[in-house]
């Protein structure tokens, strides 16, 4: 079987060579990176804005944010079909093509991320580092740790408060300057798709302002998620230890500070979200009034084949019922895990209506392509680009987050070194 | 070190100049900017000779096999068929007579049928080919067991 | 006296700053950049009344290119539009019409045929497609690490040691020609059998076909006939509309192909 054949079924008329060649592994890219993006900016929020109820948060999405930023060039590793040439980008990159630029705003952001996170962590680094050599027994792990935390300090070893106001000052500027990288990381990726006049339903000039709006509504509701999550699992862990809130983190916030966090980010999201529903409606709008070539099979694949993926999925659940949720009054905790899980479900949904969706109809305008997702993996090729590769994308920013919170401690209690 | 903040900018620039340095081994030295410009002829130069190298199958000389072959040469040239090349039926050439010794002949019915399948179509030239209803006539036999490819208007069956 | 740190930053400030030079000249060389009209610029005519349909050209480009028989990819291929009396258009392209058409139904994909009676059928003919080997191939902008490119007499060619295999030129290509070879994995297409015709060959497809239907010229030759076709006769290129400025001609296209 060629590439693609094995998860496309063509229907009427389609050229030959058509397949749906940028599967799973496409629509997941755009998304982790929406994530690493978002991420970093609720990071920023804290440090740049100073919104101090956010303090908490900060050092958690940017860990996570570097975790998913690891993250981010799998998928793209599993969809080339040369993947061990992947560097070429690097090598020698046609900047004619986005996928070329984003290759360098990418690496550009990443060097931003490291950094920002070696100015946070440079004081544990340094004290983990002393502690081990006053240590007079060492086991291997303390070796190691000894190895790994000396490299990470870069050889500066001054922590007096100076130095760390410097640390700080860093911080602040890197999460600035971060800020527009950040957007236009996103915005590159919706212009790899909408730059495509051979596809009409990707051909527009809103897709990168859609991709971004989608990216920071995503990024906000991860990072939403994993706040209350790390607030529960570090109640979890000081109850486990009999150690009191108040006595270890005397400035922990109650539980009513932590809603109101909440719904002060709610309100962004919301804001966001808005935007993200207007420009997507507006290319809609556009489409069936403008009504050029392509609308008859455009028509088709969006209110026919694509209608229950797109409007009852994306719009449906993943946004129209998300905005209810933040908008009626008094929410809760439970209220925002369900609409920040219906908020990540519509922006998956809704790249994914871009990927698959611009591949449903042949380039004859007379034709289909449906995408059936590989689930049983009979070689690597249905593996890599099936629904267990998606997953396994899926769990790595978890298990990267698990490793890096070793070395970036994320919680601020005194852990027994 | 004066000022520590400027580390992490370091070990970037570092990593830059690693990146340059690998590509000076990696990047093949004719790798430039061709005729067609940044946009449309960045590419390695070597590539272009690479292609011009690729291996001829097809002769497409029907000349070439008349010295041996003038019997069936001879016979289709002046038959209707006269248009279809050697190959088109005997497949590639390559090295022949040195290699392959032999050429593998297409007689399968659905070969004969790329033309003589009976269709209709007079805003085309096909329905100017004498055909036949694949279903109806002789389904299961192979056409050259009656019909003479290289002669087939008067010559006898094979 | 200079210290060890200072000493090394400006190892390093000059390794950057002489390597970022040197490469922004390879990006930006003015002589290079406007492109001396070469002798030669490789079009293609392709004549719709002559074609039966018969795919021997598919055939024989498979052969000649090594592209794998059975596998449902090809460089070029040949499509059949039948419009009926209704005024309806059916079309379709069995494996690229590798094997030609044998069945007067329309195959619909999915082991699925439609039956036309042949009193219904107001007009028919067979469109042969290939890579039009554009003058602002849309393929080749999009490309990341410059693996598709264009030579200097037209001809688009992909660099199999190159290409990492994203698929973004597949995607960019109006006319689907472009696709992943099955064998080494990059990005494969119609090249006008360039190691032909750089030998003073045609490409295979227009020495197979019987009927004389595909032909190919030096439009920057005056005494070309093929050539003179596309200047002096009323030809056609297809989807005109994105701008690629195809250089494969049609005589006898039609309102309807896709």
């Amino acid at each position: 079987m060629v590439h693609g054949e094995a998860w496309t079924i063509k229907e009427l008329f389609v050229y030959p060579n058509e397949y749906v060649y940028w599967s799973i592994q496409i629509v997941m890219y755009p998304f982790m990176t929406g994530l690493v993006a978002g991420a970093f900016v609720l990071s920023s929020l804290y440090h740049v804005f100073g919104i101090k109820q956010l303090k908490d948060m900060s050092k958690f999405s940017l860990v996570f944010s570097f975790a998913l930023l690891f993250v981010a060039p799998m998928p793209l590793l599993f969809h080339l079909m040369q993947p061990i040439r992947g560097f070429y980008v690097f090598m020698t990159p046609h900047f004619t093509s986005a996928i070329a630029a984003f290759g360098i705003v990418f690496s550009a952001y990443g060097a931003i991320v490291a950094s920002e996170l070696w100015f946070v962590y440079r004081k544990h680094f340094v004290e983990t580092t002393l502690f081990i050599m006053t240590k007079s027994d060492k086991s291997f792990t303390d070796k190691i740790k000894y190895v790994v935390f000396g490299l990470l300090t870069l050889g500066s070893f001054d922590i007096s408060e100076k130095a760390l106001k410097k640390d700080e000052k860093m911080v602040r500027l890197l999460a600035a300057a971060g800020i527009p990288v950040a957007c236009f990381l996103h915005g590159y990726a919706g212009f790899i798709f909408g730059s495509v006049k051979a596809n009409a339903l990707w051909m527009t000039p809103l897709m990168p302002v859609i991709f971004i709006m989608s990216a920071i509504v995503s990024g906000i509701a991860l990072c939403m998620l994993t706040y209350i999550a790390a607030s529960g699992i570090r109640k979890y862990y000081l109850k486990r230890r009999n150690i009191s809130l108040q006595a270890s983190q005397p400035e922990h916030l109650a539980a009513e500070e932590h809603l109101g966090v909440i719904k002060i980010t709610a309100k962004y999201l919301v804001l966001f979200l808005v935007f993200a529903i207007t420009l997507e409606l507006l290319d809609l709008i556009f489409r069936g009034y403008t009504a050029v070539k392509a609308w008859d099979i455009i028509r088709s694949v969006i209110y026919g084949k694509d209608f229950f993926n797109i409007f009852v999925l994306q719009y449906g659940f993943g946004n129209l019922v998300p905005l209810v949720i933040f908008l009626l009054p008094g929410l809760t905790i439970k209220r925002t895990v369900a609409g920040a899980l219906l908020v990540l479900f519509g922006v998956f949904m809704m790249r994914w209506n871009v990927v698959i969706g611009g591949q449903a109809f042949s380039l004859t305008f007379a034709g289909y392509m449906h995408y059936h997702i590989p689930f049983i993996p009979h070689d690597y090729e249905t593996f890599k680009e099936g629904v267990f590769g998606a997953l396994l994308i899926m769990g790595m920013p978890f298990v990267l987050f698990w490793i890096f919170a070793n070395i970036f401690p994320v919680f601020n209690y005194k852990k027994r070194l | 070190m004066r000022n520590h903040a400027l580390r992490p900018f370091l070990v970037i620039i570092g990593m830059v100049v690693v990146i340059m340095a690998i590509r000076l081994i990696i990047v093949p030295a004719d790798f430039g900017t061709g005729d067609r410009g940044y946009m449309y002829g960045w590419h390695r130069a070597g590539n272009e000779a690479e292609w011009k190298a690729f291996a001829v199958k097809y002769k497409f000389n029907d000349e070439y096999c008349r010295d041996c072959h003038f019997e069936n040469y001879d016979a289709i040239n002046q038959s209707p068929h006269v248009i279809v090349k050697c190959e088109n039926c005997h497949g590639p050439a390559y090295d022949h007579p040195a290699s392959p010794p032999k050429l593998e002949i297409d007689k399968s019915r659905q070969q004969c049928l790329r033309c003589h399948a009976s269709l209709p179509y007079h805003s085309s030239d096909r329905a100017n080919i004498k055909g036949i209803d694949p279903d109806d006539h002789h389904p299961d036999m192979e056409c050259s067991m009656c019909h003479n490819p290289h002669n087939p208007v008067s010559g006898e069956s094979k | 006296m200079m210290t060890r740190r200072d000493f090394l930053k400006g190892v390093f400030g000059s390794l950057v700053g002489v390597a970022l030079p040197v490469a922004a000249l390879e990006i930006a060389n003015p002589n290079k950049l406007y492109a001396q009209k070469a002798s030669t610029r490789w079009v293609f005519l392709v004549d719709t009344y002559k074609c039966v349909g018969c795919g021997l050209c598919v055939k024989s480009c498979k052969l000649e290119n090594e592209i794998p028989y059975d596998a449902n990819i090809t460089r070029t291929w040949v499509e059949r539009y039948v419009i009926t009396k209704d005024g309806k258009m059916f079309a379709d392209t069995p494996k690229g019409a590798r094997d030609g058409f044998a069945l007067s139904k329309i195959a619909l994909g999915q082991n699925r045929y439609h039956d036309i009676r042949n009193e219904d059928i107001k007009k028919a003919f067979f469109v042969p497609k290939l890579c039009n080997q554009c003058e602002n191939p849309p393929c080749v902008q999009v490309c990341p690490v410059g693996a598709t490119y264009q030579t200097s007499d037209g001809i688009v060619l992909v660099d199999r040691k190159w290409c990492i295999g994203c698929g973004y030129c597949i995607m960019a290509c109006p006319y689907g020609v472009r696709f992943f070879h099955p064998v080494h994995k990059v990005a494969e297409k119609c090249n006008f059998c360039y190691h032909r015709i750089s030998n003073g060959m045609n490409p295979a497809c227009v020495d197979a076909c019987p009927f004389g239907a595909r032909m190919i010229g030096n439009i920057r030759n005056p005494d070309d006939p093929i050539a003179n076709i596309i200047l002096t006769k009323r030809v056609g290129v297809l989807k005109e509309e994105y701008g690629t400025k195809p250089q494969v001609y049609y005589i006898g296209l039609d309102k309807e192909v896709r």
